[in-house]
């Protein structure tokens, strides 16, 4: 048996078998990256670190600015402008909601009922991008504006009345108060809430829809015990694509609205370009970004869908 | 468990046809499926199983006609409210859900509160208690095959329904997965209604099989009789193989038929035939490959006397362990097929050789001559 067993003698590997892998392989995906991480580099960390840098400067813009370490700029912008903030996650919420209430209805159709219209009307959706987002933010004004039908329309139907109760409105204005912020809002992030749920719920087996009427549950049941769930991955992200650049935003505010709707972004661009105040403006976009990374992380933690995506 | 009186809980199909604008896919058709019997839908894809099971499911409506499960007209109802449950060919579990809650769901939509123990004990029947907590995605193919089950028995439906369940398993699998369904069939005693394209499948679990060919039902019967008694080329060709030979009506003898074929005479028996048979008109004889005895040509003497025979030439032989399979050029019919046990070979049967087949009349079966000899072979060799 013992002879039967043994097996030859192993050759002694050649050169060609004891070399690794050829470094050129290895050191690809590196190369591949580096364009990428270069452009990271210099159009991002950079400037990241430039800013943060300014944020903690002191001095004027007469006698140039030096980095002193001033972490009271922080406290000093947040205590300043902390309306402003609490408007832009105000506002940019009231958009997230009304474009989840708006988008989700057309992506539904899109996805299940559109058939061979799918493809006209995901271009309609798209379509808006074709133009500048200033040149429509600015079309809104007009049909807004004081004496255009819209507002006819809300007054003649007392509509008005009720909103400038609550607040959204101005007397018989509409332009130049948060509703129109908002509204201006809403349109122009429209597409980014329905792009991704129309994403998922596309990917949604039909049969699914099937196999639940098949178990008893009515159609209104289906959808809030299988097909909203499933769409989860698509409303996360469709409400951080909507949110995060809408709290940031500032053309809507200052095209449609007031110096009572002004929303942090309007803040940080006057610090900058008008007042010149570069440390405030520099710690005022920290303090966004970080409250938007906290809210978000907040947010995708209690949606739990770490396990659909 | 929730029975129903006896007799009134048939499936019952009457005049039922599907249209899709010109396209014809089940032509009217009366169907009725005994309570608690194993029916299988047999037949190739686009024949219309599929789209009569979904009609019984509620999933697809019909053109015309009615269903009737039991004395309740449900051809109105939709899926929700029908007493019937489906198992989808791609099982179409839940994916956000867990097994245990895949297998509840059925019955937390009709309101019942404790489902716990239901649910552990048909999690039990199909042997996946341990997995009661896993995500459909984490089981292999068989198991989510289970919980397709699991989740539609759960429910105690007058009907189940299967549509291609086995679809996407492999062979060990389905064979494993089709004693498993038969056995899970007679201990629950619910009427399941099985659709496949698998007529071995078909055999070996349902107590009748409909044959469906073009939106229509070409047989019904029980497994044994339609492999028999074949009444169509469709039918003769799609179970199993039969060799079917164009022979003209000669005679008629007592209950036999004597007719030629190619100079020589085969008899069959008259009860045997589907066919109007009368002097000089054509019939198909069949019979399926193993019922033909082979022997060499120089042994022809020892066949008995009242057995049918042909001559021949082997063309090819392949053994296949248990049997080896001939296939006979005859001038009555190219490419004869025999299959022969691996009893005692017989050294000479090899290609090329003259051979002589035989077999008992009372195996002979006659359809009609003016039905597509061809029907019902290209359908299963594309499967």
């Amino acid at each position: 048996m013992a002879t039967l067993t043994e097996a030859p003698p192993p050759l002694a590997p050649t050169a060609a078998e004891k070399k690794p892998p050829r470094k050129r392989g290895r050191w690809t995906p590196y190369w591949l990256l580096l364009p990428g991480l270069l452009w990271l580099l210099v159009f991002f960390a950079l400037p990241m670190i430039y800013q943060a840098s300014t944020s903690v400067q002191t001095g004027s813009l007469e006698e140039g600015y030096k980095v002193t370490w001033h972490f009271a700029t922080y406290w000093d912008a947040l205590s300043e402008y902390w309306p402003q903030f609490l408007r832009s996650v105000l506002y940019a919420a009231s958009a997230t909601v009304l474009c989840l209430v708006l988008g989700y209805p057309l992506a539904y159709l899109i996805a299940f009922r559109a058939g061979r219209w799918r493809n006209l009307i995901m271009i309609l959706v798209i379509a808006p991008f074709f133009t500048s987002f200033l040149i429509r933010t600015l079309a809104w004004k007009t049909i807004l504006a004081d004496s255009g039908p819209v507002v006819g329309v809300l007054n003649t139907l007392h509509v008005l009345d009720v909103t400038s109760w609550l607040g959204w409105t101005a007397g018989d204005r509409v332009l130049a108060t948060p509703l129109a912020v908002v509204c201006g809002l809403t349109y122009n992030f429209l597409p980014f809430m329905v792009l991704p749920l129309y994403t998922s719920l596309e990917r949604i087996d039909g049969r699914l829809h099937e196999a639940a009427g098949d178990l008893y549950a009515r159609p209104i049941t289906t959808f809030r015990k299988v097909t909203f769930p499933l769409s989860m991955p698509g409303v996360v992200s469709g409400t951080l694509l909507t949110f995060i650049p809408a709290a940031g935003d500032y053309v809507n505010a200052e095209l449609l609205g007031s110096t009572d709707t002004r929303m942090i972004g309007n803040v940080i661009q006057t610090q900058f370009l008008r007042v010149l105040d570069y440390p405030t403006a520099a710690a005022l976009s920290f303090i966004l970004m970080a409250a938007i990374l906290f809210m978000v992380t907040f947010y995708i933690r209690r949606s739990g869908t770490e396990d659909l995506v | 468990m929730k029975t129903t009186d006896n007799g009134s809980g048939d499936v019952r199909l009457s005049g039922i046809s599907k249209t899709y604008g010109s396209f014809t896919a089940v032509h009217p058709l009366d169907l009725t499926v005994p309570q608690g019997s194993f029916f299988a839908l047999l037949g190739a894809s686009g024949c219309g199983k599929t789209t009569t099971l979904r009609m019984i499911a509620g999933l697809e409506e019909p053109s015309a006609g009615t269903v009737h499960l039991g004395d309740q007209d449900v051809t109105a109802l939709p899926p929700y409210k029908r007493p019937v449950n489906t198992v989808f060919q791609s099982y179409a579990l839940f994916p956000h859900l867990d097994i245990f809650e895949n297998v509840a769901f059925g019955l937390r939509r009709r309101g019942i509160k404790s489902v716990k123990k239901q649910v552990e004990d048909m999690l039990e029947l199909v042997q996946l208690g341990e997995q009661a907590r896993k995500k459909p995605h984490q089981l292999s193919g068989g198991q989510q095959q289970r919980v397709a089950v699991a989740r539609a028995l759960i429910n105690h439906p007058k009907v189940l329904l299967l549509d291609e369940p086995l679809g996407a398993l492999d062979l060990k699998l389905r064979r494993q997965m089709q004693l498993e369904l038969k056995r899970i069939q007679t201990e629950v005693g619910i009427t399941f209604v099985h659709v496949t394209h698998d007529q071995e499948e078909a055999m070996t679990m349902a107590d009748t099989v409909a044959v469906m060919n073009a939106g229509r039902v070409e047989q019904l019967g029980s497994p044994a009789d339609l492999y028999e008694n074949p009444q169509t080329t469709f039918v003769a060709n799609f179970l199993g193989t039969s060799n079917l030979i164009e022979a003209e009506v000669d005679t008629k003898s007592g209950d036999d038929i004597v007719l030629k074929a190619g100079g020589g005479k085969l008899v069959l028996p008259e009860a045997r035939c589907s066919a109007p048979t009368t002097a000089g008109g054509k019939v198909l004889v069949g019979v399926r490959p193993e019922k033909i005895s082979l022997v060499h040509a120089d042994a022809a003497g020892e066949i008995p006397e009242n057995r049918n025979r042909i001559t021949g030439r082997i063309a090819h032989s392949s053994f296949i362990g248990v049997s080896t399979q001939y296939v006979i050029d005859s001038q009555v019919c190219p490419e004869f097929e025999v299959y022969a046990q691996n009893i005692e070979r017989d050294a000479r049967l090899v290609p090329g050789a003259d051979v002589v087949l035989h077999w008992s009349p009372a195996h002979t079966f006659g359809l009609d001559a003016a039905q597509d000899i061809d029907a019902g072979i290209q359908e299963e060799a594309a499967v």
